[in-house]
């Protein structure tokens, strides 16, 4: 069933004209984009897809693809989480810049939301979530050396990835907000305070942000959903063994 | 002594996108050829993590990944353009061309994979191909860009170029131009592009070295 809200703080001050969110309530690209027009103050309205039954709507949208999230603006969608927020970058770059103003850094950036993206680099943490046994085993060493290439070349000393204020590369990285959900539901620890104090810190300051905070999946929605969609997997996996 | 510097290697579309953006916009650049199987160590010491090419060097300063690295081009040398300027047809533009970047990878195993596998390719590439046709190529424009080449037009040029180099080397036809007007016209405007036409690798010869590529890849796998 397709839900509607209505989010407003002190409207931006830019023409915003009519803005729609096309979501899920648990995905962290959708998030993305809400929180993107969350810190920007823009008012929007969501829709959300239950994706087992995607709306008329979502198929005329994004014909190519059907996945969510989809930007309405003025009528017009656009699709790509990251192509996304680069549109509303530019349509409302203030208040709260999301990308540098240098060239150089602003490529940094593009490249690693690009490299998180990159299907390659989100299997190990899918596989850590419904995988078993030896696949398992060889996800979670993955997960963990892709956390430490994000902990120490891409956040090192810096409060955020965006430095001292929440930028494009945080929201793309906002999945680890609520990774413990997984950890908690699979009863193993990677993303632990001691391994990578640097991240652990950058989650708390993330989950503390207004605009965040008020904006993240309710965790005992995401353990009893996330819960059955794991068994759900492992029912059907070949490789099926006591979790 | 050259402000920008590339790495390459001769056969890599990735490569290429990068040659033809500096050309459009009339750049100078110093090019360093690389042996993909023998990486020098300044290309390492550039790139350490991802190693691969291509990569810029503007001032000392390395960026990797085709199209971030055409994005900054664009972004400091705005002349020629290689991106709409309204924010709307940008967005859309790039959704294209990340729609060609998340293809690109798969489709170029065409050639190394058998059976099923190969099957899963093919139907990538037909996807891809039905994509471009339905939605991508409408108004019958002469390329994406319009009445000239941008980087949507770049992001596709393996379709353009390496397609028919992946079915000779795998012996498999998986294009036929008369299901694809659209994309044949314009494969056939993408080629006449002068800048593009004098800047492609020739057929032949790497329909030769994937072939190698191919059989050494065979026989360590039965090995």
């Amino acid at each position: 069933m397709a839900g509607k809200q209505k989010h407003t703080r002190t409207k931006n001050q830019l023409k915003m004209g009519e803005v729609k969110v096309l979501g899920s309530w648990s995905s962290p690209y959708g998030l993305r984009v809400q929180w993107a027009l969350g810190l920007k103050s823009v008012e929007y309205e969501y829709i959300d897809e239950d994706l087992l039954n995607k709306s008329q709507m979502l198929l005329k949208y994004n014909p190519v693809h059907k996945k969510i999230p989809v930007l309405v603006h003025n009528g017009k969608p656009i699709a790509e989480s990251a192509v996304i927020l680069e549109y509303i970058e530019e349509t409302w770059p203030q208040p709260h810049p999301l990308l540098p103003k240098d060239p150089y850094e602003r490529a940094m950036v593009r490249f690693w939301i690009n490299f998180l993206d990159n299907k390659d680099k989100v299997a190990p943490f899918i596989t850590f979530f419904i995988g078993v046994g030896e696949e398992h085993k060889k996800a979670v060493n993955e997960a963990k050396e892709l956390l430490k290439l994000y902990e120490e070349q891409v956040l090192g000393e810096k409060k955020y990835f965006g430095g001292e204020e929440i930028g494009m590369l945080d929201l793309a990285m906002g999945w680890m907000a609520y990774f413990g959900v997984i950890e908690e539901i699979v009863h193993v620890k990677i993303l632990d305070a001691e391994t990578f104090p640097r991240l652990h810190a950058w989650i708390q300051n993330f989950r503390a942000h207004p605009v965040i905070k008020n904006n993240l999946p309710d965790h005992d929605r995401l353990l009893q959903n996330y819960t059955e969609k794991r068994q759900r997997f492992l029912a059907y996996s070949p490789h099926a063994e006591n979790a | 002594m050259a402000v920008v510097k590339l790495f390459g290697a001769w056969l890599s579309p990735y490569v290429y996108k990068v040659i033809w953006a500096l050309k459009l916009k009339g750049i100078p650049y110093e090019y360093i050829e690389e042996d993909l199987s023998n990486k020098s160590p300044l290309l390492l010491q550039y790139n350490p993590i991802h190693k691969k090419v291509p990569v810029l060097v503007h001032d000392g300063k390395p960026i990797y990944e085709s199209t971030v690295i055409l994005r900054y081009i664009d972004e400091i040398w705005p002349q020629n353009p290689l991106l709409p300027a309204n924010p709307y047809d940008r967005a859309v533009a790039l959704f294209w061309i990340k729609f060609a970047d998340d293809k690109n990878p798969i489709i170029a195993k065409l050639y190394q994979t058998e059976g099923e596998e190969q099957q899963a390719v093919v139907n990538e590439w037909l996807e891809m191909l039905e994509a471009m046709e339905e939605h991508a190529l409408i108004g019958g424009k002469k390329f994406f860009g319009g009445d000239e080449i941008n980087m949507v037009d770049i992001a596709f040029c393996m379709v353009a170029h390496w397609l028919g180099v992946f079915e000779d080397t795998a012996g498999l036809k998986v294009f036929e131009p008369h299901k694809f007007p659209q994309v044949s016209s314009w494969i056939q405007n993408f080629k006449s592009v002068p800048i593009i036409k004098d800047n492609l690798p020739d057929t032949d010869k790497i329909v030769a070295y994937l072939k190698r590529r191919k059989e050494m890849l065979l026989t360590s796998k039965s090995n």
